[in-house]
């Protein structure tokens, strides 16, 4: 028995949600009294960090190999460690590729499974995985009824902490089974926090009229360090790109804080982000539906409160 | 080409959720049911488009109740071909999946596709297990699908961008934005799906995996404070002692 946490290193990094669930991984392996082994696939700088948080082994398959994501030979190298190990309880990151594995593997291993978990199992009697459903209308508390259990963990379920030491780090020459599938090519943008992952976040809808004026909560994004997300119209218009149109057809997101500009507050967009910790409305319309769901709202002209919001985050970050 | 599109039944967006037995079932009462959008707006269109460019048959399969026949006579109305019900109401994505791949693995489906999740459970497992079980590839929450010939150019969205791939032969593909677009059905459709064939399969797998143990309402929101626009310094101190998230 033990517990296997696959770790993602998109570009050779390991991220926040890397970091995240190994966290899960060991705490989850801590409460049924058994180890946590990290496993990475192909580049990863730094993959004794994950003994940092918890993991009490790691291991590097094809440490320099590309490793080009494809579910199905991920999934049979995952199993084989897996099995290798004696794992019982298979922990990944609810990411694109995180959950095109989860049901694969959940196949492959004979095992139940859960995807995007937003707490640590309770195992005091069964094994309990919560998770939001409805569009964060409810939780739902699922029974595993299996030996072997398999479990994507949503982002920012729980605080990533340093507090172990590096882990020993074993590497091993798996080659990834040949299959149908190449990927051919990768865009996506450098240098900031992706949506799941995202702390931070600051989103502007149709309120902001036109593509142009973005100016305003770029800044605001900038100097909280957020990322900058958008209603579904404003995407579909083609004022931002598509992959920051958050809500129920888009992204789904949790992160402590999310600042709403100039949108409504449709129940589909709340649905991709009504998980968030503490929501912002910022809207001239004091009847906006997103008054009911925020924590905190202005009532206001966004071309005049957003420059406010980011001068007084500007004094206190200077303070 | 012969293309499987799984389709799936959830409740409207913007239904009341309720519970019953003790919070530990969905309470269906009362609640309008409509077809995942997922699998209707995305995977059902482009399926449909790529038969009337390329030629072939596109089946529905649902695995659910007689109920969800209504489901599955509007997928016909769009412009499905024919259809398949397995007959269970299944309790978790692994019997869906296993049924699903039950009826595909005698049928040599050059593509079997179906939305990136239900707007209920939001899993997005169902086609991950159908690729496990016929050992196929899976493209997941594909936005734009070409094939020419034996050969599928396949973009997939990711954190933060795409990732296009190309995949040889048969595969399972779930659909996100950008795949297609929604179509209403015509009067023509609605008349021609009341002939279309429905088959009715007999479900070879029953046992689920995971069960719903119970249900919960998030907390109850405790209301909101209003800030006046003219003072932001308020909300900066707010967000930083109160909420103490930045
Ligand atoms: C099946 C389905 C799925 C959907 N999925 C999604 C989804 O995933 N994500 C999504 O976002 N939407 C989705 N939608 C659309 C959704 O219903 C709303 O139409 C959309 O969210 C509205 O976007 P918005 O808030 O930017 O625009 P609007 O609703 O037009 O709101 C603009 C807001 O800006 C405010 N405003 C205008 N000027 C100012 C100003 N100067 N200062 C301050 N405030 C101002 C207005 O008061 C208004 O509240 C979906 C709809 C359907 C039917």
């Amino acid at each position: 028995m033990s517990v296997l946490v696959y770790v993602e290193s998109p570009k050779g990094h390991i991220k926040k949600t890397g970091n995240e669930v190994v966290s899960y991984g060991s705490r989850l392996a801590a409460s049924l009294g058994t180890q946590c082994v990290a496993l990475l696939i192909g580049k990863a700088d730094d993959a004794a960090s994950c003994g940092l948080y918890g993991a009490s082994k790691v291991i590097h398959a094809n440490p320099s190999s590309e490793a080009e994501f494809d579910s199905q030979s991920f999934t049979a190298l995952i199993s084989e460690v897996a099995q290798k190990e004696g794992a019982d309880h298979i922990i990944l990151s609810n990411t694109a590729n995180g959950k095109a594995l989860t049901g694969r593997l959940a196949i492959r291993l004979n095992a139940g499974d859960v995807t995007g978990a937003n707490a640590l199992p309770e195992t005091s009697s069964g094994f309990i995985v919560s998770k939001s459903v409805f569009s964060g209308k409810a939780v739902v508390k699922y029974s595993i009824e299996t030996p072997v259990k398999v479990i994507s963990v949503m982002g920012n379920t729980l605080q990533p902490q340093a507090s172990g030491s590096p882990a020993p780090v074993e590497t091993v020459d798996m080659p990834l089974k040949a299959t149908k599938l190449k990927v051919i090519e990768r865009k996506t943008s450098e240098g900031i926090v992706p949506l799941p992952e995202a702390e931070l976040v600051v989103s502007a809808g149709r309120g902001m009229k036109g593509p142009e004026n973005w100016g305003i909560v770029e800044e605001l994004a900038t100097v909280l360090g957020a990322t900058t997300s958008c209603s579904r119209p404003v995407a579909d218009s083609g004022w931002r790109p598509h992959h920051e149109h958050v809500g129920q057809t888009g992204v789904a997101i949790r992160p402590n804080l999310y600042i709403a500009i100039g949108i409504s507050g449709a129940i589909q967009h709340l649905a991709g982000v009504n998980n968030s910790k503490v929501m912002v409305a910022i809207n001239k319309d004091p009847e906006a539906p997103f008054f009911k769901a925020a924590d905190y709202g202005v009532v206001g002209d966004l071309f005049e409160v957003v420059p406010r919001l980011t001068e007084a985050i500007r004094r206190l970050k200077h303070s | 080409m012969n293309i499987l599109v799984c389709i799936s039944k959830t409740p409207d967006t913007t239904s009341r959720i309720s519970f019953r037995a003790g919070d530990t079932e969905y309470n269906p009462d009362g609640i309008t049911f409509i077809m995942n959008p997922y699998d209707e707006w995305y995977a059902l269109v482009r399926a449909i488009e790529l038969v009337e460019q390329n030629g072939g048959n596109v089946t529905a399969i649902n695995v659910g109740p007689a109920a969800n026949d209504i489901i599955i006579r509007k997928a016909l109305a769009i412009g499905a071909n024919d259809a398949v019900r397995i007959d269970i109401d299944p309790a978790d994505a692994y019997v869906t999946a296993a049924n699903i791949a039950g009826h595909a693995r005698s049928k040599n489906y050059d593509l079997i596709m179906l939305g990136k999740e239900t707007i209920d459970y939001n899993g997005s497992e169902t086609g991950a297990m159908i690729a496990e079980m016929l050992d196929l590839p899976f493209v997941s929450y594909a936005s734009a699908l070409q094939v020419s010939g034996n050969m599928s150019t396949v973009t997939r969205d990711i954190e933060g961008g795409v990732e296009v791939c190309q995949v040889e032969g048969p595969f399972v593909l779930s659909a996100a934005k950008g795949m297609a677009e929604q179509r209403i059905p015509n009067m023509k459709g609605i008349m021609m799906a009341k002939t279309k064939p429905l088959a009715v399969e007999v479900a070879s797998v029953q046992n689920p995996r995971v069960k719903a143990n119970k249900y919960v309402l998030p907390p109850a929101k405790s209301g909101v404070k209003l800030i006046s626009p003219d003072n932001m310094d308020e909300l900066v101190r707010l967000l930083h002692e109160e909420a103490k998230v930045i």
